[in-house]
């Protein structure tokens, strides 16, 4: 098969051929320039600052890929990631602060704690359909935070910090910049991997015929309640450990990253980005983080700047009025955008 | 025992505040459908509303609460209008993000125009508080109660009688039904986010009155999950019963379990209620049975 080919269709004649990962030459050529880009070039061309927001990007769209996979691909809504992302962040602080565990053991601890908390909260919330699902993860969100900022013993009390400890493994430190770029970008990379697979698989195939139609999903032998059960495990799973992500990358932990605006600024990602879209919930993740940053840091570049405090409620303005304007004008967010320019240029000079 | 039947009296009366504030989420339940996640922001804008031409009329009470209920009808109709009449047919998440961002966008937008200071409201109210057996009213609460439910008794009495009433009623049960019998759905629909609209500020001038007007009003919009989860979504009946259970499980668990567990377990007794409900009868207590288990 040639380097370079243009798709200009669907031509598969079987179903190995239309599960494979690379559907054509091209993809994988794309995937490979796409990985040597991420840990090659980026690393060696891009400045502290730049690596700084690319990391937070990276974490968001952990978590925003987690989130997908229960929202966008089984059709169950979410307010209480910011919750579970909590979870995680505060698994990986005792782990690594108490038990000294390697940062490689701590996150994915961290990453299996939240998914089992929200198991308690998906028993009761999952029996009933969707928007009782939204409701009672709300409920979810405050119950943990209250936990967390009562529980002293595993969190030090009503709002107080934890430190994490950077750790190294040889030459790769998780202190410096470039070292939570390796561990951020490597942990999504695999995120990614797991989540084109899991789509590939029965269970991923399971999942979205629940999402598209559960009596039917029913009637074929799926088990609904198991499969949304583990949907809601798998992305609480991701949502830990981009909560432990992020403690690691801030170096601290307190429950005040976490609040109900972060589950609906995941919810928001996936949205904008494209819902059911493994390579939008990255875009929106991307889109989300970058709206503060570009009134903070962009705007005063060209002579617009902002007071602090009327800067947070711009954002938070903004940020609503997108989520709106994408609802409304675009379901299918920045990921179909992204396709039907591309489709454009396939195409050209033809209309189809 | 006086802890007890005080805890009692105080839960009773801000639960019939919860059954103000949930009025105006059942009036969108009932009349379109929504469930919205920006009640309480709709509170926010309605509250701030009231205080600033409070100030601007010269603390005539009839004109602020009158000018923020026209403002407030016109935004529950441009919300529809402009969002929610666009997203009919889509899925329930595109609903619920909606409102959210909505909420979002008003949480946003109030600060930005007035600032975050808190603003008092003065109550027409008679102030100082009334003693029956050691219990203690503060006067301006029992007002506001005595308000409150005058007012959800006009809005049951509207539902159940008036014409516009029954027509919300039937476009909640069927759309489809009520179209074809000659109800315009999508008039109801805005009619229903106007009178929330009303409600709303009804709401936010007993609110102010009794907290006071800032940002963190519209946080009290958490709690109208507890209160309609446990009456029944689309039950006015419902929505006081449920805010006089909600506020009566958050004021005995402010008083007899905060000391234990340290504070604000108050907030979180609700939701775990709710949780509860949901486990055991989820349409509510007087919701109607269409929930799909599954």
């Amino acid at each position: 098969m040639p380097l370079l080919t243009t798709q200009t269709g669907r031509f598969r004649d079987s179903y190995v051929a239309d599960s494979r990962i690379n559907d054509t030459g091209s993809k994988k050529t794309v995937v490979l320039g796409g990985l040597i880009l991420l840990f090659l070039v980026v690393p060696m061309v891009a400045d502290d600052y730049q690596l700084g927001v690319l990391n937070l990007i990276g974490i968001a769209a952990v978590g925003a890929l987690g989130l997908n996979i229960l929202v966008g691909f089984t059709g169950q809504i979410s307010l209480g990631h910011a919750a579970f992302a909590a979870v995680g962040a505060y698994t990986a602080a005792n782990l690594s602060l108490r038990l000294g565990l390697p940062a490689l053991i701590a996150i994915p601890a961290a990453g299996l704690m939240a998914g089992a908390v929200s198991l308690l909260f998906g028993v009761a919330a999952l029996r009933v359909k969707g928007l009782y699902l939204a409701i009672a993860t709300l409920a979810a969100q405050y119950s943990i935070e209250w936990v967390l900022n009562h529980w002293s013993f595993a969190t030090g009390g009503y709002q107080a910090t934890l430190l994490m400890p950077p750790f190294a493994i040889g030459p790769w430190d998780s202190a410096t910049t470039v070292g939570k770029y390796f561990l951020i970008m490597g942990i999504l990379a695999l995120g990614v991997l797991y989540a084109e697979n899991l789509f590939r698989s029965r269970t991923g195939r399971a999942l979205v015929a629940v999402r598209d139609q559960y009596l039917a999903a029913e009637g074929v032998g799926i088990n609904v309640f198991h499969y949304k059960l583990r949907a809601f495990f798998i992305s609480s799973v991701y949502a830990g450990i981009a909560g432990a992500l992020y403690g690691y990358n801030v170096g601290i932990v307190t429950t005040e990253f976490f609040p109900l605006v972060l589950s609906i600024q995941f919810l928001a990602m996936i949205i904008i980005g494209g819902l059911g879209s493994i390579p939008g919930s990255i875009l929106g993740a991307a889109f989300v983080t970058l709206i503060p940053i570009v009134l903070r840091d962009g705007l005063p570049t060209i002579g617009i700047s902002f007071s602090s405090d009327i800067e947070v409620y711009l954002v938070q303005v903004l940020f609503g009025l997108t989520i709106l304007l994408f609802l409304v004008l675009e379901s299918g967010g920045l990921y179909r955008l992204f396709n039907n320019v591309r489709d454009y240029f396939r195409m050209w000079p033809f209309s189809y | 025992m006086t802890l007890f039947l005080q805890l009692l009296v105080n839960g009773v009366l801000i639960g019939i505040l919860y059954a103000l504030l949930a009025l105006g989420f059942v009036l969108i339940a009932k009349g379109s459908g929504v469930i919205n996640f920006a009640q309480g922001e709709l509170v926010l804008l309605g509250g701030y509303l009231v205080a600033v031409l409070l100030g601007a009329s010269g603390e005539n009470v009839f004109v602020a609460l009158g000018g923020a209920m026209a403002v407030m009808v016109i935004v529950g109709v441009v919300i529809e209008r402009g969002v929610l009449r666009p997203l009919v047919n889509e899925p329930l998440l595109s609903l619920v993000m909606a409102t959210i961002a909505i909420g979002t966008v008003i949480r946003g937008v109030v600060p930005l125009i007035w600032g975050t200071s808190t603003r008092s409201v003065t109550t027409v109210f008679p102030t100082g508080t009334l003693e029956f057996g050691g219990i203690r009213v503060q006067q301006p609460v029992l007002w506001a109660a005595a308000f409150a439910l005058l007012f959800i008794g006009a809005f049951a009495m509207f539902f159940m009688r008036s014409r516009m009433g029954l027509a919300m009623q039937a476009v909640s049960d069927d759309r489809i039904a009520s179209q074809s019998l000659g109800v315009d759905t999508r008039r109801i629909n805005a009619i229903a986010w106007g009178t929330s609209g009303v409600t709303a500020a009804f709401t936010g001038y007993v609110w102010g009155s009794v907290l006071g007007v800032d940002p963190l009003l519209g946080m009290i919009g958490i709690l109208v999950f507890p209160v309609v989860i446990l009456g029944g979504i689309d039950s006015i009946a419902g929505a006081l019963v449920g805010g006089v259970a909600v506020g009566i499980v958050e004021g005995m668990a402010g008083g007899y379990l905060d000391p234990i567990v340290g504070g604000g377990f108050s907030l979180v007794a609700p939701l775990l209620l709710l949780l509860i409900v949901l486990m055991v009868r989820p349409y509510g207590l007087f919701g109607r049975r269409e929930i799909e288990r599954v």
